[in-house]
C-alpha cells in the first residue's frame, strides 16, 4: 500500500484522501475557500502564528492535557493498562477549544470580521463563542432548534459569552442543518465573514485545518507517554461524530505502524435498527457538506437522518480522512450503542470520579475488549474528549431519575 | 442534439431582440401529477427554457422557498429516477423546449455519472446544473455529459473574478448560469447597474449567452434583468406561486402559467 509510512502527506493538492475530501461547494464559495487554504499555507510558513497560538493553547486552554492512568478501570478489565487523555479539562469542557482557537487567529490573519459557527451539542458552539468573547469579534451560531431544546444549558453559555444563537428549523433541526445554514450564511456574507467549522469535515482545507490544530492532543500523548512508560502505546481509541478529537489522537501516530488505531462510532438504537450515527460502519461513500466521505443515505443518495443519544455524534457523516483510514485499513471503526454508552459513563463515573460526556463514552464502552485484546503488560490511550456535565439532563433522563 | 435545442432557444430570442425566460419548477412539487400539468403549460406561456430541480435532503445553497419545495417533493416520493421520468413524459408533447435539470451532486453520484449522463439524454433532458460541483471537481461529471451530448452549466457569481473565470466557463456549453448576488436562492433583490458589466464580461469569456438569476421575482425585475442579459431565470417566485396556488386549492398549473405569461411579456417588451 502506497499510503503507508507517508500519512502525513495527505490530503494532496485538491484536498483528496484518496477519493474522499474535496471541495464540492457552490461557486460562491470557491474564491473563499481557496483564500483560506493560501491564508493556512502563509500562517503555517510563519513562526510567529504558532507562537502566538502555543501561548494561549497553554495559557487560556490549560494545556498540555494530562495523560492519566485509569488504575482502577484497568483492574477491573484486566487487559492492557488503559490512559486517558484528559482533554475533558480543556477550558469549556472539551477539546473543540484546541481548534477554535487556532481558527480565531487565522480569521484575524484574513482580516475577517464576522464569526459564524454550527454546533450540534454545543460545546463547538460555545467554544467559538469563548475565542470570539476573548477577542471581541461578534459571534452567530446556527444549531437546530431540536438541539436547541436539548441542549439549553449550552445555549444559555454561548449567549453569556455575548454570542447569538440562530434556531434552525430546516430539515431536521439537528447539527447537519445548523451546518447547511451556516453555509448558507457564508455564501450571503462571503466577504466579511470566517466560518469556525467544529470537526475535520466540510471542504477542504477544512479538514485538514481543524486536523492540524487538534493534533496537538497526538503530539502531546506521545511526547508523555515516551516520558511515562519509554515507549509508545500499544492502541489508540477515541469516538468519532465528525472526528475531530480522534483524528487530533491519531494522526501523530498514523506513521507508527505498531500502534493500532480504533475509532467508535454512535450505533443508536443498535446499527441493525438503521436509528444510529455510524456511518463509517453503516453507510456508503458520497458527498456533503462539501466533501466526498461515507453518508448514511438512501438508494437515491438522499442523506438520512442520524440518532445518538449524544448530539455531538449525532451527525450522518464522517469526516474524509475517517474514510480514508478505513478503506486504507490503517484505522479499525467500531460502534457503541446509547445503552453501551450510558452504561460506560455510569463505570467511569464510580471507578474513575470522572464524568465523561456521553461522547467519549461511547469510546469507553470499547476500552475494556480493546485492553484485553492488547493483553497485559500493553498500553491503551483512550481520548476523553469532553466532559459530562453538559450531559447530566440526557442522563437523567434515560436512568429515569428526576433532577 | 440536445445541446442544439439550448442553443436554439437562445437564438431565436435573440433574433426576436428579447431575452429568453429560464422557468424554475421543483419536480415533483406540489406532487408529480400536478408537476407535469405546470410543465405541459409552461412552453405555451413563453417559457424559452426549463429549469427542472431534483430534491435533495441537504440544498445548501437554496433559500427557504426552495427548500420547503424540496421537502414537499421529498415527502412525495420524487427521486431523480422519477425526475427523469416526468423529463420522458413532457417530452412527448414537447419535442422543441430545452430542459435542464438542477440539483445536488449526490444523487447523481448515487445514480452514477455515466448512467445520469445515458439515462438524462434518453429521456430528452438538454443540460445539467450541479450547484455544489465546481469546475475543480466536475472532470468525471463533465467527461460523462460530453459524451451523451449534454449541456454542462455552470454557475458564475460575484465572487467570480477575472483571474478565476477562465476556468469556470472552460468546457461549458449550452449557455453560463451567472448567479447576481453572493446569497442563496431567492435572497435579496438585485441591482441591475452592478451587473451589467459582469454579465459582458462573463459572455466575453464564455462566447455563450448568459442567464441571470438568484433574486428576480416580479415582471418588473424580469425586464430590468431582460435589457442586459441573454436570458432571465425565474425561480424561488415562481415556486412560491405553485406553494401558494396548492394551499389554497387553486388550480396551480394555471396560476404558474399566468405568472410566467406576465414575465415573458415583460420580457418581451424590455428592450
Amino acid at each position: 500500500m502506497d499510503a503507508r509510512n507517508s500519512w502525513g502527506s495527505y490530503p494532496d493538492a485538491q484536498g483528496r484522501f484518496g477519493q474522499f475530501g474535496g471541495r464540492f461547494v457552490a461557486e460562491t464559495l470557491m474564491p473563499n475557500i481557496l483564500a483560506l487554504q493560501q491564508a493556512y499555507e502563509d500562517a503555517k510558513a510563519d513562526p510567529s502564528f504558532q507562537e502566538t497560538l502555543d501561548v494561549f493553547l497553554r495559557d487560556y486552554v490549560g494545556r498540555p492535557s494530562p495523560l492519566y492512568f485509569a488504575e482502577r478501570l484497568t483492574d477491573h478489565f484486566g487487559g492492557a493498562k488503559i490512559y486517558f487523555k484528559r482533554d475533558e479539562l480543556n477550558h469549556t469542557g472539551a477539546h473543540k477549544i484546541n481548534n477554535c482557537m487556532g481558527q480565531i487567529f487565522l480569521a484575524m490573519r484574513m482580516g475577517k470580521t464576522r464569526i459564524i459557527a454550527e454546533t450540534g451539542a454545543g460545546q463547538h458552539g460555545v467554544a467559538t463563542a469563548t475565542v470570539c468573547a476573548r477577542f471581541g469579534l461578534p459571534c452567530i451560531v446556527y444549531m437546530g432548534a431540536t438541539d436547541v431544546e436539548r441542549q439549553s444549558p449550552n445555549v444559555f453559555r454561548m449567549k453569556l459569552l455575548g454570542a447569538e444563537v440562530r434556531p434552525v428549523d430546516a430539515g431536521t433541526a439537528t447539527l447537519k442543518d445548523a451546518m447547511n445554514e451556516a453555509l448558507r450564511d457564508w455564501v450571503t456574507n462571503v466577504k466579511d465573514t470566517f466560518y469556525i467549522i467544529g470537526t475535520v469535515a466540510g471542504p477542504h482545507p477544512y479538514p485538514q485545518l481543524v486536523r492540524d490544530f487538534q493534533s496537538v492532543i497526538g503530539r502531546e500523548t506521545k511526547q508523555q507517554m515516551l516520558e511515562r512508560e519509554g515507549r509508545l502505546p500499544d492502541a489508540l481509541v477515541a469516538c468519532i461524530g465528525g472526528g475531530s478529537n480522534a483524528i487530533g489522537l491519531f494522526h501523530p501516530f498514523l506513521e507508527d505502524e505498531s500502534v493500532k488505531i480504533y475509532g467508535v462510532e454512535a450505533a443508536g438504537h443498535g446499527i441493525e435498527t438503521g436509528q444510529h450515527a455510524a456511518a463509517l460502519t453503516g453507510g456508503r461513500p458520497g458527498v456533503l457538506h462539501g466533501n466526498r466521505t461515507y453518508l448514511l443515505q438512501n438508494d437515491d443518495g438522499q442523506i438520512i437522518d442520524a440518532h445518538s443519544i449524544s448530539a455531538g455524534l449525532d451527525y450522518p457523516g464522517v469526516g474524509p480522512e475517517h474514510a480514508f483510514l478505513k478503506d486504507t485499513g490503517r484505522a479499525t471503526y467500531l460502534s457503541a450503542t446509547d445503552d453501551e454508552a450510558l452504561e460506560a459513563f455510569q463505570l467511569c463515573a464510580r471507578l474513575e470520579g470522572i464524568l465523561p460526556a456521553l461522547e467519549p463514552s461511547h469510546a469507553l464502552a470499547r476500552v475494556g475488549e480493546i485492553a484485553k485484546d492488547v493483553g497485559k503488560g500493553g498500553i491503551v490511550v483512550m481520548n476523553l474528549c469532553g466532559r459530562g456535565d453538559k450531559d447530566i439532563f440526557t442522563i437523567a433522563n434515560a436512568l429515569g431519575a428526576k433532577i | 442534439m440536445p445541446v442544439g435545442r439550448l442553443s436554439n432557444a437562445f437564438a431565436c430570442a435573440k433574433a426576436e431582440n428579447r431575452a429568453a425566460l429560464v422557468a424554475y419548477v421543483m419536480a415533483g412539487d406540489p406532487s408529480l401529477e400536478v408537476c407535469a400539468a405546470i410543465l405541459d403549460a409552461l412552453p405555451k406561456v413563453g417559457v424559452d427554457v426549463i429549469e427542472l430541480g431534483f430534491p435533495f435532503t441537504d440544498p445548501m445553497a437554496d433559500g427557504p422557498s426552495i427548500q420547503r419545495a424540496g421537502i414537499r417533493a421529498l415527502k412525495n416520493g420524487t427521486t431523480l429516477r422519477k425526475t427523469m421520468a416526468l423529463v420522458e413524459q413532457f417530452r412527448k408533447n414537447h419535442p422543441e423546449t430545452p430542459l435542464i435539470v438542477m440539483g445536488y451532486l449526490n444523487p447523481v453520484e448515487t445514480m452514477g455519472y455515466d448512467a445520469f449522463a445515458r439515462h438524462a439524454a434518453e429521456v430528452g433532458i438538454d443540460g445539467a446544473i450541479i450547484v455544489d460541483a465546481p469546475p475543480e471537481e466536475d472532470a468525471e461529471l463533465r467527461a460523462a455529459m460530453q459524451a451523451s451530448d449534454l449541456a454542462l452549466i455552470r454557475l458564475a457569481t460575484p465572487t467570480t473574478d477575472a483571474k478565476r473565470l477562465p476556468a469556470v466557463v472552460a468546457g461549458v456549453s449550452g449557455f453560463v448560469y451567472y448567479v447576481s448576488v453572493a446569497g442563496i436562492t431567492g435572497d435579496k433583490a438585485i441591482e441591475t447597474a452592478d451587473i451589467a458589466e459582469a454579465v459582458a464580461a462573463v459572455r466575453e469569456a464564455s462566447g455563450l449567452p448568459v442567464a441571470v438569476g438568484f433574486g428576480i421575482k416580479t415582471p418588473e425585475a424580469a425586464a430590468r434583468t431582460a435589457k442586459i442579459a441573454d436570458g432571465v431565470v425565474v425561480g424561488s417566485a415562481l415556486v412560491d406561486v405553485i406553494a401558494s396556488a396548492h394551499e389554497t386549492g387553486g388550480d396551480v398549473a394555471q396560476a404558474a402559467a399566468a405568472f410566467c405569461q406576465s414575465l415573458s411579456q415583460a420580457i418581451a417588451q424590455a428592450r
